[in-house]
């Protein structure tokens, strides 16, 4: 069964004139770990906020956990857990009183559901006493993330909770998730880093308000349509703009230190393009064919 | 029920623990009613006069100390120019310009008649009114003698003559801090109450804790009396300090009404700030909105609520906004009850009015923010 339901979902902003969502449908699975991966703007919180009640969508349905966002929008408050992008907790409350704060709220207590957030809790725990404005990035995070959890959520909606995180910090979030999703709870996560979709059972691409594709990470990738190639030179700038010109050449981004391309006909292309290069004055040029990543899939679907 | 004690627990745990906010809340009504009150002293005095006499006789003289022994003037110059007086007051030097003419003295006498020119600086209006009105007084006080020093007996006996002497009633010694004291007490009530409430429901707003708190099962009006609740406490509490600490102990003033009285309309009335407050709260996204709202009422509440200039002196229009000002009839209800004595039966009708305000301002709120949601 379905946990998360979305068909046709519709905002816009300011009367009509922002599009922030349109015409939206995806569903997830009872006990998944979907994310929804997209660039700042795309519309990612509005969906979260529509499915967790704060915000009435202009123009389709959505539903909990089977409940109606709009109808039954109490029942889906007493069932889910948010963590906004935003850290939103008292921060003039302590570690423990921001905890026992939500799970009273909820009618339960931190003893009742301790087993759940347990791994978590243990690590802020030295904490307890300290008042949660003065927690650093990771322990606020990980403090969030308990007091969502406080009443053992069934859906878990996690609003870019590796925004602003640090790499370790960010590795062991995304262990803890895992080990959120054996306990059976279905998990949204909104990321805007490309390296986390890999993270996730099933994703869902979404720019512009629009969802691109929704598939397993692996899936997405193998849709990608053309070979890719990785082209590595002295003059980065200058090669960029030489390979545009080459007559073959389909697609070419910048991509760290390499430049990423395709090919409209692959035949040859590769030697090809080397001497094209070469009677250019570039020098080291190294073309190799490589595996896409997440983004490259998403750099196509855009175009 | 249980949820409503844990938001009070919460809610109460926050303001202890704003060491600012608390000092702000025990030391504001103490300050505030130790400087306002002894400030705003309507009776004016060191009235700067500059005297052109022009006669230099021993009326004029009698006159002129006559004028400098009141206590209320004070001589800034003792000139013989009209516009040598008339250019200190240009220098704001000085507020009035008493003219005596030339034959003052001889003209007294003989035609048993003499005019007196007084120029007023009208830029600060109540200093020009109240001076010229004691300016005056003290002139015809010092007619009246030189009418029964000159004049023989029985011409006096003659013309009848209406003396007027005045006793004051409520407040005898036309003691200001009995006046102010009242009026400045409901000014802070209503900022603790208006003010403080909003910013705190707009800080949740700000600091983003409102997205939690709705993703919660915590209900709307657990979440506002979970507000309302801290700020009417505090109201009552800071009333009580400048009631019983200040202008009692200060002031020495003792109410002549029932405690009961005023306590039962306060209670009624901080449900209408309170309203006020979630009106504004409603209407405002950050603190710093909220605060320029609160200070727009701020000024509204203090200048056409009564406080310093009587309401029935007001023009039409502006009786109007002072009446739609629930500030207004809590300082009437102030004043009745603890300079007169007032009880229920005389206040009954500001009582209905406030309750009307509260729900009024209520109910709006209430509206208002579902709609936001």
């Amino acid at each position: 069964m379905s946990d998360v339901i979305l068909s046709n979902i519709k905002k816009t902003y300011n009367k009509g004139e922002v599009e922030a969502v349109k015409n939206v449908s995806f569903s997830v699975e009872k006990g998944e770990l979907f994310g929804l991966i997209g660039p700042d703007g795309a519309g990612k919180t509005s969906l979260f906020r529509i499915l967790t009640t704060l915000l009435l969508p202009d123009g389709g349905k959505a539903s909990v956990n089977g409940f109606d966002v709009v109808k039954d929008y109490k029942t889906i408050r007493k069932k889910v857990g948010y963590m906004p992008g935003k850290f939103s907790l008292y921060q003039d409350l302590t570690v423990e009183e921001n905890l026992t704060f939500f799970a009273t709220v909820f009618n339960t207590s931190i003893e009742e559901n301790y087993e759940l957030i347990r791994d978590i809790y243990i690590q802020i725990e030295p904490f307890k006493n300290r008042r949660a404005g003065k927690l650093s990035g990771g322990m606020k995070q990980k403090l969030a993330l308990c007091c969502a959890l406080i009443h053992r959520p069934t859906v878990l909606f996690l609003d870019e909770p590796t925004t602003g995180v640090d790499a370790v910090s960010r590795k062991e979030f995304w262990e803890m998730l895992k080990r959120l999703k054996k306990q059976g709870i279905t998990i949204l996560v909104s990321t805007p880093y490309m390296d986390e979709a890999m993270l996730c059972e099933r994703i869902a691409l979404i720019q512009n308000g629009e969802i691109l594709s929704i598939n397993t990470p692996e899936k997405i990738i193998d849709g990608f349509p053309d070979q890719l190639y990785a082209i590595k030179a002295e003059k980065m700038g200058m090669v960029l703009k030489d390979i545009r010109q080459f007559e073959n050449v389909q697609s070419c981004n910048s991509f760290g230190e390499y430049h990423h391309l395709t090919f409209k006909q692959d035949n040859k292309a590769e030697k090809q393009l080397k001497e094209w290069l070469a009677n250019r004055n570039h020098q080291n040029v190294e073309i190799q064919a490589i595996k896409p990543t997440i983004e490259d899939c998403f750099i196509q679907l855009m175009q | 029920m249980r949820t409503l004690i844990f938001l009070l627990q919460k809610e109460f745990r926050q303001i202890f623990r704003d060491k600012t906010i608390l000092r702000l809340i025990i030391a504001m009504p103490i300050i505030q009613l130790l400087v306002m009150p002894l400030a705003a002293d309507y009776e004016i005095k060191n009235i700067n006069i500059s005297i052109v006499d022009h006669d230099r006789s021993a009326f004029s003289q009698k006159l002129v100390s006559k004028i400098v022994a009141s206590g209320y003037f004070k001589l800034a110059d003792y000139g013989n120019s009209f516009e040598e007086g008339f250019r200190l007051m240009e220098k704001n030097k000085a507020d009035l310009v008493l003219e005596i003419p030339a034959d003052f003295e001889k003209q007294i006498i003989r035609e048993n008649t003499q005019k007196l020119f007084v120029a007023v600086n009208a830029i600060n209006g109540t200093k020009a009114m109240v001076g010229s009105t004691y300016l005056g007084n003290i002139i015809s006080d010092f007619n009246q003698n030189l009418r029964t020093e000159i004049l023989p007996p029985s011409k006096t006996s003659n013309s009848p003559q209406i003396e007027i002497v005045s006793s004051n009633w409520f407040n005898r010694f036309l003691n200001y801090p009995v006046f102010m004291v009242p009026g400045i007490l409901v000014i802070l009530v209503s900022m603790v109450g208006a003010f403080m409430c909003a910013l705190n429901i707009v800080k949740e707003k700000e600091v983003g804790t409102i997205e939690q708190i709705n993703v919660t099962p915590i209900r709307k009006h657990h979440f506002i009396l979970g507000k309302l609740i801290p700020f009417w406490i505090i109201g009552m509490f800071v009333f009580s300090i400048g009631l019983f600490l200040v202008s009692r102990v200060v002031y020495g003033i003792v109410p002549e009404g029932s405690i009961l009285v005023l306590y039962s309309f306060l209670s009624i009335y901080l449900l209408a700030v309170l309203g006020l407050g979630l009106i504004i709260s409603t209407y405002s996204n950050t603190q710093q909105q909220a605060m320029s709202l609160a200070f727009f009422f701020m000024m509204i509440f203090v200048l056409m609520g009564g406080l310093f200039t009587s309401v029935d002196s007001m023009p039409e229009w502006s009786q109007w906004i002072a009446r739609l000002n629930p500030v207004t009839y809590f300082i009437e209800v102030m004043r009745m009850v603890i300079m007169k004595g007032s009880g229920f039966n005389e206040i009954k009708n500001h009582m209905i009015i406030i309750t009307g305000f509260a729900i009024f301002f209520n109910t709006w709120a209430i509206i208002n923010y579902k709609k936001t949601s």
